[in-house]
């Protein structure tokens, strides 16, 4: 609308790029449920929360900071989320999808009214770590560090991920066990524990991009769900069975977010649907799926 | 001589039993006073208003002790910030629960339409929580008071007090709704009354986690004020981002148009200092301030009350001074001329009136948040700038649009 | 494949002409406590019930009988909600026609949607539905001219019924919204029962095996699909006027949510379980107002205990036990 200067437009879109990677990260632990597990999760952004919770417990009540965060809070995320699968989502196996996605909503559910019922929802204060504090002039516009950071660790986290599922023997289990279970059973590998651990693995990075957000937005209950269907958008525009069409599909979708705050900023939040709207139409196994 | 006599212990009869038969002739619906404290519970505005809410209402009851004669029984309810769930329990609460008061409402949205469903049944309404100015303009009625604040104090608060100071440019980070609108639309008239300009403006999404996109507009628009035309969680983050971004170091000021105390503590001083902000109570003004927060926060977990918890305590116990005299609870709109009638004194806001159009007049103060070094301890958050009397706090009468203001 | 499954689990069971009757005895029961009711309960909280259980029996026509999930059924509500409040209050229309208008608006947008949403199947299928849905709140959250933003549309007038009922006193009222609610619920209960029906029954259970006996199933998805979201309409319009409000809530997510919650409490595929569910998850919230955040735990708790436990729904495990379906 106005007439925005090419260096304003690529600090927006360089934001943008960061923004992709927060999407990047949760759509991937999405995918890799759904793809591998045939499971709705709706409960993600409950887990995305949980992480930054924990990284908030672990400084508040143990001293513990943002480091020590990194490791500790995905792994006890993903410990529940191991817990639940064995407990809940087992019992759901061969029963349609919309089983799965209406006892993940409820789940979180849930989490998120007795996290609010607990914290309120103004939300607590999560500092950044002083060794990622500042930033730099670039000329264009003032990168803080944390914010490289996560663009830079999410990205190595992304293709870390793709490459043990499309590349080593271990995702190649998984991938044919999702194809099929009692062959690969035949063989003796141990399906429903690979099946508990990917969901407990696909939560985690959840939980790790709930850290990663714990210092730049508020820690707060209601976090995930303002996320969850934008999330949900991405893995569906980049196809729902597909690793890499969710990593791509969220760096896309915060360039064009970040385009959109420019031009038409209150449209942010809904250009993902109009783009998963148009996707679904015309290509409608997503743009890196395979067709259903 | 006989008859004088007569006549003169007739009237005495008369005067005795009329005198007897007065204080039973007092109409207490359901022989009680119910009210019925509607607040966000458990959502965005819950620390602001919510439980503490409660907590004020009971505090002002038993404050005020037994003086009617009839029990006052409380009652709350959670309006998840939706003017449905709000309208049904507000209409369930009268019409079957014999609710007679509705007291804060955060939320304007609820708040109209709760105004509307008071007036209709003649009940009371006392609003606190919300903001919207529209509640003593065109939507006034003779049913409703609203205390603590509105969108002009705020924005005529913080704007021409933050102009006159030197920041005489302004960019609005507005939040895309009817409310964020009124507010950049109020305080951008403000500003260029007091002789400022208005850079631009960037609308975002309501609930955006994300601002640094919009930040940067700000920045590049090197505008001295960065206003805040956004509340509860997105003002939160916005405060937060700004940090990040080297906002304030960077040599522009941040301008919380709708902030509350809470908010400060929720973001810690090394992110919120510097912000200018108005409100209309601080725990920390004076000697009865503090007694009372003192008292408020060993109930409420050591949290300080918020203007809009305090706005509740001074509304109800205006509301049964009221009582006291019309000696009735059954027509809301006599209540409320009783209590334009009244002058108002308690130790919170200290002496005010209510205008003909429902709205509270009392002085508010322009606060700055202190920086980490400033501060003596847990909730020390803020340094007295100015303080707006009470007389140029509230919009003027005319300008209003009120029905009920005659010309 | 999912569809064979879903049938599986749901409780359709096909209906003969004997076990109807017990239907029309359930039927009749449940009107007559309906009638005497509002003499007992607070008859507007019996409004709001009345017009939730319409709106899941409309997505019980899709969900339980069709096999088709929508996840943004809310659109319809709310459209048609907000176009009956703009009718009644910018127009000054009488109710009655307010009404019709909500529903006529409904059933267009069920129209476009359904056009776009039918060509997919299963979970994109209901993408679809919600991305759609999430772009008409986009669009009711940016025209405040006509949907009045997050203040809604308020003080809609609630008018004189065909120019002489007056819908101000509320046992009037009670009884137009208990008409309405029957007439919408008698009409899903033909539809189910006809040769039209049963086509859509039979595109549930099987629809690869319908198309090969002939039938366009496109054709009669978007049929159910656009009937649904009418009779959708029809307890949005209802709702505006009866609670004099229309907002944002009724087009957000979250409502499209609760019906699915609803449905699925109450029974999918069975007649009576909408109206149970909605009654259940209207009191529940009524009940526990006062908790604040406990109603999102419950309503959690609701979700998960159903589809572990309860697949059938209240009413599903009622006509298991009776041996009747219901």
């Amino acid at each position: 609308m106005f007439r925005i200067p090419p260096q304003a437009l690529f600090g927006q879109l360089l934001l943008g790029l960061i923004n992709g990677a927060f999407y990047a990260l949760l759509s991937l632990g999405l995918a890799v449920i759904f793809g591998l597990l045939n499971i709705v999760n709706f409960a993600h952004g409950a887990f995305y929360m949980m992480g930054a919770f924990v990284a908030w417990f672990l400084l508040q009540y143990a001293g513990l900071g943002y480091w020590w965060a990194l490791l500790i809070a995905p792994m006890a995320v993903g410990i529940l989320g191991l817990v639940l699968e064995r407990t809940l989502l087992r019992r759901l196996q061969g029963l349609d999808h919309l089983y799965g996605l209406l006892l993940t909503f409820g789940l979180a559910l849930v989490v998120q009214g007795l996290f609010q019922n607990q914290y309120g929802s103004s939300g607590q204060p999560y500092d950044i770590p002083p060794a990622l504090a500042g930033g730099r002039n670039l000329g264009f516009m003032f990168l803080p560090n944390y914010r490289a950071w996560v663009v830079l660790f999410s990205l190595a986290v992304c293709l870390g991920t793709w490459f043990v599922i499309e590349r080593t023997k271990l995702g190649a289990y998984l991938r044919a066990a999702t194809e099929n279970a009692t062959l690969v059973r035949a063989f003796g590998v141990d399906v429903p524990r690979l099946i508990t651990l990917t969901y407990g693995f696909g939560v985690a990075l959840a939980g790790l991009a709930g850290v990663l957000a714990a210092p730049i937005f508020q820690v707060s209950p209601l976090m995930g769900a303002n996320l969850i269907i934008v999330v949900f958008a991405v893995v569906v525009v980049g196809g729902m069975g597909s690793i890499l069409g969710a990593i791509v599909t969220g760096f896309l979708l915060g360039l064009v977010e970040g385009f959109t705050k420019v031009f038409y900023p209150e449209a942010s939040n809904t250009v993902i649907f109009v783009i998963m709207a148009v996707v679904l139409v015309v290509r409608p196994a997503g743009l890196f799926g395979r067709a259903a | 001589m006989a008859t004088t006599r007569l006549t003169a212990l007739a009237v005495l009869a008369v005067s005795m039993v009329g005198a007897w038969a007065g204080p039973a002739s007092a109409q207490w619906t359901g022989n009680m006073v119910k009210i019925g404290v509607l607040s966000d519970m458990s959502s965005l505005y819950a620390d602001i208003t919510g439980p503490g809410s409660v907590l004020a209402a009971r505090m002002a009851v038993e404050d005020f002790g037994g003086k009617l004669g009839v029990p006052v029984a409380i009652v709350s309810a959670d309006h998840q910030n939706k003017p449905d769930v709000g309208s049904n329990i507000v209409r369930q609460w009268i019409d079957r629960d014999g609710v007679d008061v509705i007291v804060d409402v955060p939320t304007s949205s609820v708040a109209l339409a709760v105004n509307e469903i008071v007036r209709e049944k003649n009940k009371v309404f006392l609003v606190s929580g919300a903001a919207t100015s529209d509640l003593t303009g065109p939507k006034c009625s003779p049913n409703t008071v609203h205390w603590t604040y509105d969108t002009w104090a705020l924005a005529h608060g913080t704007g021409s007090a933050v102009v006159k100071a030197g920041g005489d440019t302004w960019f609005f980070l507005t939040a895309d709704y009817a409310f964020g609108h009124a507010l950049e639309r109020d305080t951008s008239e403000v500003v260029k009354a007091s002789g400022g300009k208005v850079l631009g403006a960037v609308r975002h999404p309501l609930n955006t986690s994300d601002f640094s996109s919009f930040l940067l507009q700000a920045q590049a628009s090197k505008a001295k004020i960065i206003g805040l035309a956004n509340a509860g969680g997105d003002t939160i983050n916005s405060i937060k981002q700004a940090a990040e971004f080297g906002v304030v170091k960077g040599g522009q000021k941040l301008a919380g148009l709708l902030v509350f105390i809470t908010d400060v503590h929720s973001l810690g001083l090394r992110t919120a200092q510097g912000l200018l902000l108005t409100e209309s109570f601080y725990w920390d003004l004076n000697d009865q301030t503090r007694a009372w927060s003192k008292r408020f926060a060993a109930k409420h977990d050591g949290k300080m009350p918020s203007m809009v918890q305090a706005g509740v305590y001074a509304a109800v116990t205006h509301y049964l001074k009221a009582l006291a005299q019309t000696k009735s609870d059954e027509d809301g709109k006599a209540i409320v001329d009783k209590m334009k009638a009244l002058p108002t004194d308690d130790p919170l806001f200290g002496k005010g009136t209510i205008r003909v159009d429902g709205r509270k007049i009392h002085p508010t103060y322009l606060f700055e948040v202190k920086s980490p070094d400033q501060t003596k301890g847990s909730w020390d958050y803020y340094k007295l700038v100015h303080a707006i009397p009470a007389a140029e706090a509230f919009r003027p009468l005319d300008q209003g649009g009120c029905p009920l203001v005659k010309k | 494949m999912a569809t064979a499954e879903r049938a599986v689990a749901l409780s359709g069971v096909a209906t003969s002409a004997s076990s109807s009757r017990h239907l029309y005895v359930a039927g009749a029961v449940m009107a007559g406590l309906l009638v005497l009711a509002p003499y007992v309960v607070y008859p507007v909280f019996l409004m709001k019930a009345l017009c939730f259980a319409l709106f899941a029996c409309a997505f019980n026509l899709l969900i339980g009988y069709t096999g088709l999930v929508s996840f943004g059924h809310a659109a319809f509500l709310g459209s048609a909600g907000y176009a009956s409040a703009y009718a009644a209050k910018a127009w000054g229309w009488p109710p009655e026609l307010a009404i019709l208008f909500g529903v006529g608006t409904a059933a267009i947008i069920g129209l476009l949607v359904g056009a776009l949403a039918i060509r997919r199947q299963g979970i994109y299928f209901a993408m679809i539905t919600l991305a759609l849905a999430q772009m008409l709140y986009f669009f009711c959250l940016q025209a405040p001219a006509i949907t009045g933003g997050e203040d809604g549309i308020q003080a809609v007038p609630r008018g004189r019924l065909l120019g002489f009922l007056d819908l101000q006193q509320t046992m009037t009222l009670y009884f137009v919204v208990l008409v309405i609610f029957l007439a919408g619920f008698l009409l899903i209960y033909r539809t189910i029962h006809s040769p039209f029906g049963q086509v859509l029954k039979s595109i549930r259970e099987n629809e690869p095996r319908a198309v090969s006996l002939g039938y366009e199933t496109d054709r009669y998805k978007l049929l159910a699909f656009v009937l649904s979201a009418a009779l959708s309409g029809l307890a949005g319009g209802t709702k505006a006027i009866v609670f004099q409000l229309a907002s944002l809530t009724d087009v957000h997510w979250t409502m499209s949510g609760e019906v699915v919650l609803t449905t699925l409490l109450g029974g999918m595929g069975t007649v009576l379980g909408p109206v149970v569910g909605a009654f259940v998850v209207v009191s529940l919230e009524n009940y526990l107002a006062q908790l604040g955040s406990w109603v999102t735990v419950v309503q959690g708790a609701i979700f998960i205990l159903c589809v572990l436990a309860f697949r059938r729904g209240l009413v599903g495990e009622l006509g298991r036990l009776l041996g009747r379906p219901l």
